[in-house]
Formats: C-alpha cells, sequence, structure tokens
C-alpha cells in the first residue's frame, strides 16, 4: 500500500465497502467472540441496505 | 451476556505485524472510542472499547439493519483497518463487528492463532487488493447478438412473434456472451494477481447501475505490479463494446485474509 497510496480521503461506495467488511476479513470462531454468523450478518445488512435503497429511490421519483 | 465480566468489550479491527503505532494518523474507531494497540509477541491487534448496550450480540442484531449505524460503523472500522495496513508490514482484517470481551481475551487469541496469524501475514506483506467490477450494457449486447431479420415477406404478426422470439434468444445469447467475456477478464486479471477471487454481483437496486454487473473481482497484487494491473484494465476496456469495467483501491486485503478456525 506504500507505493500506491490513495488520496487521504478515500471516496469509496459503501456497497463495494459492505462487499468486503460483511464477507471479507478473518471470521474468528470461538465461544470469546460475539461475531454474528456469516449469513446472518450479510443478510440482515443488506435487508436494511435495500430496503433504504428503494426508500430512496421513491424520494427521488417523488421530490 | 457478560453480567459477570467487569472487563471492557472490544472491538477487534485488525491484526498487524511490525505496526508503527505513530504513524497510524487515527485514534477514532467505531462510535468514536479511542482505538489502543495490544501486543503479544510480535503480533499486534488494533481495539478500541464499545458498551455492550450497543454492540452486544442483540443490539448489534437491531443495529446492522439500520443503515446509518451500519454505514457509520463501517466507515470507522475500515478507517482503523486501512490505517494499520498503511503503518504496518502487513495487516489482517477482522471481519465486521468481531468483538472480545477484555483485553487477555484478545491476548489469548493472538498467543492461540499465532502461526495461522503469522501465515496470512506472510502472504499479505507488499500486497494491496484491488477491485475489479465489469457491468454489460445488455441492449447494446443483444444489438450484436441479434441477426436484423427483417420482412421477408410475412404477415405484420408473424413478423411480429419472429422478431420478439428473436430479441429474447438474442437477449439469452447476449447474457451467456457476457458471463463468458468476464471469465476471460477474471482470468487475465488474476494472471497478475497472487490470489483472486470473485464476489457475487452486486444488486443493481444497491450500485444504482443499469447494466449487469458481470465481475465483481478482487485480486490480491504485489506492491510493485499495481500499475501493470491498472495498465491491463485499460486494455482488457476496449476489448468488448458493451462492456464497462471500473477500477477500485487500493483496499486492504478483506478479501484475502481468510478463515481462521
Amino acid at each position: 500500500m506504500r507505493e500506491v497510496d490513495a488520496a487521504p480521503e478515500r471516496r469509496i461506495s459503501l456497497v463495494d465497502l459492505l462487499d468486503r467488511v460483511l464477507a471479507g476479513g478473518v471470521v474468528l470462531s470461538g465461544e470469546v467472540t460475539l461475531c454474528i454468523a456469516e449469513v446472518d450478518l450479510v443478510h440482515v445488512s443488506l435487508r436494511a441496505l435495500i430496503t433504504s435503497a428503494s426508500t430512496l429511490e421513491r424520494a427521488a421519483a417523488d421530490g | 451476556m457478560a453480567e459477570e465480566h467487569p472487563e471492557q468489550a472490544l472491538w477487534v479491527y485488525a491484526v498487524t505485524t511490525g505496526l508503527a503505532a505513530e504513524r497510524l494518523g487515527t485514534d477514532r474507531g467505531v462510535g468514536g472510542a479511542p482505538v489502543r494497540p495490544l501486543t503479544e509477541g510480535e503480533l499486534t491487534a488494533l481495539v478500541s472499547p464499545v458498551d455492550l448496550a450497543e454492540f452486544g450480540e442483540e443490539a448489534l442484531r437491531r443495529n446492522l439493519e439500520d443503515l446509518d449505524w451500519l454505514a457509520a460503523t463501517a466507515r470507522a472500522h475500515d478507517t482503523v483497518v486501512t490505517a494499520a495496513a498503511r503503518a504496518a508490514t502487513a495487516a489482517v482484517p477482522l471481519r465486521l463487528a468481531t468483538v472480545y470481551l477484555g483485553e487477555d481475551r484478545v491476548r489469548g487469541l493472538l498467543a492461540e492463532r499465532r502461526a495461522d496469524f503469522t501465515a496470512a501475514l506472510e502472504l499479505l506483506a507488499g500486497r494491496t487488493e484491488w477491485g475489479v467490477k465489469a457491468y454489460a450494457d445488455p441492449d447494446a449486447l443483444a444489438e450484436d447478438a441479434a441477426a436484423p431479420a427483417e420482412g421477408s415477406g410475412q404477415g405484420a404478426g408473424t413478423a411480429y412473434l419472429l422478431r420478439r422470439k428473436a430479441q429474447l434468444s438474442a437477449r439469452e445469447a447476449a447474457q451467456r456472451e457476457a458471463a463468458a467475456h468476464a471469465e476471460h477478464l477474471h482470468t487475465a486479471l488474476a494472471r497478475l494477481a497472487v490470489s483472486a477471487r470473485r464476489h457475487p454481483p452486486q444488486d443493481p437496486a444497491l450500485s444504482r447501475e443499469r447494466g449487469w454487473m458481470v465481475l465483481n473481482g478482487a485480486y490480491l497484487v504485489d506492491d510493485d505490479r499495481a500499475e501493470e494491473l491498472a495498465r491491463q484494465v485499460e486494455a482488457l476496456a476496449g476489448t468488448r463494446r458493451g462492456v464497462r469495467l471500473e477500477l477500485t483501491g487500493p483496499w486492504p486485503p478483506y478479501s484475502f485474509a481468510g478463515v481462521v478456525q
């Protein structure tokens, strides 16, 4: 990352970011962590996103 | 959950090696809480305290359905992980919402999984994740696939049906062709990477894209080949009418952190 430094303020799309933070990264299993199961996490978050995306679209169409 | 544990719940961002904590450049994490390093042997985890009323298992389930909360949390997590990847020799990002009960538990994790983390960090050092998405314009592809079989003496109804049938099969052909092209793109990009994987295509309702997302790829690339990858994306972008490519990154190596059992 040192040789290919991005601008300090990365303008990244939330969807691209969620692809990675929800479905990527190390998953640690074990009784000491509260990490929610992969499927649940992706599922609940996407439901939230889709609901709000269609709300936004309706708002844009109305406005 | 942890009524008997007076310890602090800790959000874990990443596990690093060779971290220059003073170069982190950020000291606030999820919920604005102060980020601190926890070192065990040659591994350092970055953590910040969280309140179980907001980040306990039940509360998390509820909050993850709140888009504003999710967006703010994901961005805060990413800010620290990105800073860690820059200030360390290598960093293994943790899945969003990994919360441990107390410093001892985190240190125990670092000691217990030392071999796994060390192997993952070796793979990631000097490498960066890049994303490449490809969108196919269904109309442009279908136009190419459709053979213009206009009026050859049939009645108007028959001509319409034939045209409709041709359109449908052109669309199917376009879909097949787009999938094959995506495979070709992924193979060409993976050749420059030490590791490659494909994420599922994004929902068009979220990406606000009209085209079909035919590729949502992630590539772990040696830092000295990053420019080569960018050139390759440019070169591939011109190879098929109706297919548009988008390069994203640099990313912390989220897609290549693997699973530590």
